[in-house]
């Protein structure tokens, strides 16, 4: 186990109980060493290379914010007629920004054409690399530095893009949710992932620490609270069906997991915080109504 | 006098094929690993000639794969690239410009990539006609840009341009440029390359640097202020480099094929010219033929050709310009804000602290696939005349037609 953490050294850059740096080393886990990682820009490529130091000790590509989709592509196409895929897994590790927004085409076209290629998605809800911008994949009410809460706003106006859907509707043989507050589930699916022929999607929760507003020291118990407040369902789905989800016995109020973070203090100030709260609580009752959660 | 010159001996293998075919068929004996592939006109004919040559199995183990955008079309190659493919794709205007980023990139990570431009005006207003302002767009990107003139030279310049990128020293993408329908929609008599010369002269690519699990690397590295100088530094050396690779590549080819068409630039009736006209691209055959009436009545009118626009032959320029009494510029682009052509600016800070004083023009020409007819060049050339004559220049730069009734 240890020297597969080598997989990606410590010493990088990295914020401490930095969720990126987590997400990356329990997906090199699950995958090994044969693979040639496609990295676009974002914190995890800032911090682990800048010249002529580098935290990787895979072979590792980055090219572009939006492009993770494309370059995978043409490794494994390369890969294919020079006649050294073998084994090897291309992945594609990007964070929400680069994946959900920006990226999102060149990730569609690669997961159509049916590359033999994993993309890992590694969701810290916001731009972070650039100072905590919304994304799409930042939640309903969150606060962030372009999604503020102010006199007629209570912050992000939007739920979470269901980025996982989106990839199982292309056909994908395998798609999972993780986060990265279960390791050993984690490192599991990204395990079946790599092993799946085709196109594999993992999508990751990762608090952050610095962009939330939490203690460094939480990262793990944050991102357990979203699984147990339901509001990030863990499951798998093999080609196109739900075929695994992980139960949460006596789903835990929302609040909790809110209250724990900086970013959603407004919505307990403000005056009809609480009916954004429950609009919230609506999403994770979703939740467990459509996965079975509780049951 | 020189100029794209065919070996007698050879005419007899010509064959009539549309420019779009003799280019995908150069790219067929290049042995291609990755082609990636959109559609846009005027371009689309030579990947869709590449299809079929895939499906037919005429490349043996190439991936073709069908993009979902431009931006994925180049983005594939620099991952194809990463690992040591040889690769291959092609597009014009909006395809291009939605490349842009993508192609600093992959000339910053110095991947031998090799793309043929067809070239066509840029929207607004959407045009789909030839002019040359897609590719001049990215004179800054790091890519080496040929201009070819004719079909044959455009094919030809596929094999050259992977020799001259994959060369350790040089490291460069490369745009083959070739102007839209003009080249590559006609038919006409071309020699297809040969196989056997192909492989003689273009060795398989065997890069220093790729990704692979067995010798991990790190590619595309964040460069702060203290290194980032020394990588941009080293892309101009490379471009130094290439000055010369496109001169001996062009030898190179001419041994094993018996076909030339110029280095870095050529010249036609150059050496005794008064009157120089300065072009690139498919204009030059058209300025041929005005050139030779002229010749005809014993006026000392020629022509030099710029193949590389980027690296921009320098050198080579002031010499050929060496005893030009008047040059006059005709391109197909413009700098909006500067009111001329990009290859004009370009040739007079060449020109500028040295010798030579001789007055320079330029004449912008041919946008959005405007005729250019001879009796436009034998206008220019009369009016550079009168330049010569009176030594005064009431216009630096002009554009040769423009209609009232539109304005
Ligand atoms: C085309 C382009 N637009 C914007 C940027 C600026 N940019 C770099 S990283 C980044 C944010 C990355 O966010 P995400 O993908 O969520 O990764 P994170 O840093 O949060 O892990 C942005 C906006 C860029 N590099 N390229
Ligand atoms: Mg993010």
């Amino acid at each position: 186990m240890s020297e597969r953490f080598n997989l990606l050294t410590p010493g990088h850059s990295g914020c401490a109980g930095c969720c990126d740096a987590l997400a990356a080393k329990y997906v090199l886990m699950g995958v090994g060493e044969d693979v040639i990682v496609v990295n676009p820009t974002g914190c995890l490529e800032v911090m682990t290379s800048p010249f002529p130091n580098t935290a990787w000790n895979v072979p590792w590509i980055h090219s572009l914010f939006e492009n993770g989709g494309a370059v995978a592509s043409g490794i494994e196409a390369a890969l294919k007629s020079l006649g050294r895929k073998g084994n090897t897994k291309i992945v594609g590790i990007g964070g929400d920004g680069s994946t959900m927004d920006i990226g999102i085409g060149s990730l569609s076209g690669a997961f159509e054409r049916g590359h033999d290629i994993l993309y890992v998605c590694i969701d810290n809800e916001a731009y972070m690399n650039t100072g905590n911008q919304r994304s799409s994949g930042t939640p309903l009410g969150a606060s962030t530095s372009t999604s503020p809460p102010g006199s007629v706003s209570y912050g992000n106006p939007t739920h979470k893009k269901d980025m996982t859907r989106i990839m199982a509707a292309h056909g994908s043989p395998y798609v999972a949710t993780t986060s990265i507050g279960y390791a050993n589930d984690m490192i599991r699916k990204v395990k079946k992932a790599a092993e799946t022929v085709g196109p594999t999607y993992i999508h990751s929760h990762a608090p952050c620490p610095t962009g939330w507003g939490f203690d460094s020291s939480k990262t793990i118990e944050i991102a357990k609270l979203a699984v147990e407040t339901c509001l990030w369902p863990l499951y798998e789905m093999e080609d196109g069906e739900v075929t695994q989800v992980r139960k949460v016995k006596d789903p835990k109020p929302v609040e909790e997991y809110l209250k724990a973070q900086k970013r959603f203090r407004h919505l307990f100030k403000m005056e009809d915080g609480d009916k954004e709260i429950e609009k919230i609580q609506k999403q994770a009752d979703r939740n467990i109504e459509y996965y079975g959660l509780n049951k | 006098m020189s100029t794209n010159t065919v070996n007698p001996k050879d005419k007899s293998k010509m064959v009539v094929v549309e420019g779009s075919y003799a280019t995908a068929h150069a790219v067929k004996t290049a042995r291609p690993n990755v082609i990636s592939a959109y559609p846009i006109t005027p371009q689309t004919h030579i990947v869709e000639e590449l299809s079929k040559m895939v499906a037919n199995g005429e490349i043996p183990g190439c991936e073709y794969i069908n993009v979902e955008a431009e931006f994925s079309a180049i983005s594939a190659l620099v991952g194809a690239s990463a690992v040591g493919a040889r690769t291959y794709s092609a597009t014009t205007s909006q395809g291009l410009f939605l490349m842009h980023e993508a192609l600093f990139n992959a000339a910053g990570m110095r991947f031998p990539i090799v793309m043929t431009v067809v070239n066509r005006a840029v929207s607004a207003p959407i045009n789909i006609w030839n002019d040359q302002q897609d590719s001049i767009s990215q004179r800054d990107a790091g890519w080496i840009q040929i201009y070819a003139e004719d079909t044959q030279e455009a094919a030809d310049m596929v094999l050259q341009a992977y020799k001259i990128a994959e060369d350790k020293d040089v490291m460069l993408p490369v745009m083959v440029c070739m102007d839209g329908f003009i080249l590559s929609h006609v038919y006409e008599p071309v020699i297809l390359m040969d196989q056997k010369e192909a492989d003689e002269f273009l060795p398989p690519y065997k890069p220093e640097n790729i990704l692979d699990p067995k010798n991990p690397k790190s590619f595309g590295a964040l460069g702060d202020p203290s290194c980032y100088t020394e990588f941009r530094y080293s892309i101009e050396q490379a471009m130094d480099v290439a000055l010369q690779k496109i001169e001996d590549v062009a030898e190179e080819f001419k041994q094993i094929t018996g076909r030339y068409h110029g280095g870095l630039i050529d010249g036609y009736h150059l050496e005794d010219a008064d009157v120089v006209l300065v072009s690139f691209g498919s204009l030059l055959g058209t300025m041929k033929d005005v050139v030779d009436d002229y010749r005809m009545r014993g006026e000392k009118v020629g022509i030099l050709k710029i193949r590389s626009f980027r690296p921009f032959p320098v050198e080579a320029i002031r010499k050929a310009l060496s005893s030009a009494k008047i040059i006059c510029v005709i391109e197909k682009n413009i700098s909006l804000g500067r009111k001329e052509g990009a290859l004009f600016t370009e040739l007079k800070s060449a020109l500028y602290n040295t010798e030579n004083t001789a007055p320079a023009i330029g004449y912008i020409v041919g946008l959005g696939g405007r005729d250019v007819l001879p009796r436009h060049i034998e206008e220019i050339i009369e009016r550079t005349k009168t330049v010569l004559e009176t030594g005064s220049i009431d216009s630096e730069s002009s554009f040769n037609e423009v209609k009232e009734e539109f304005l």
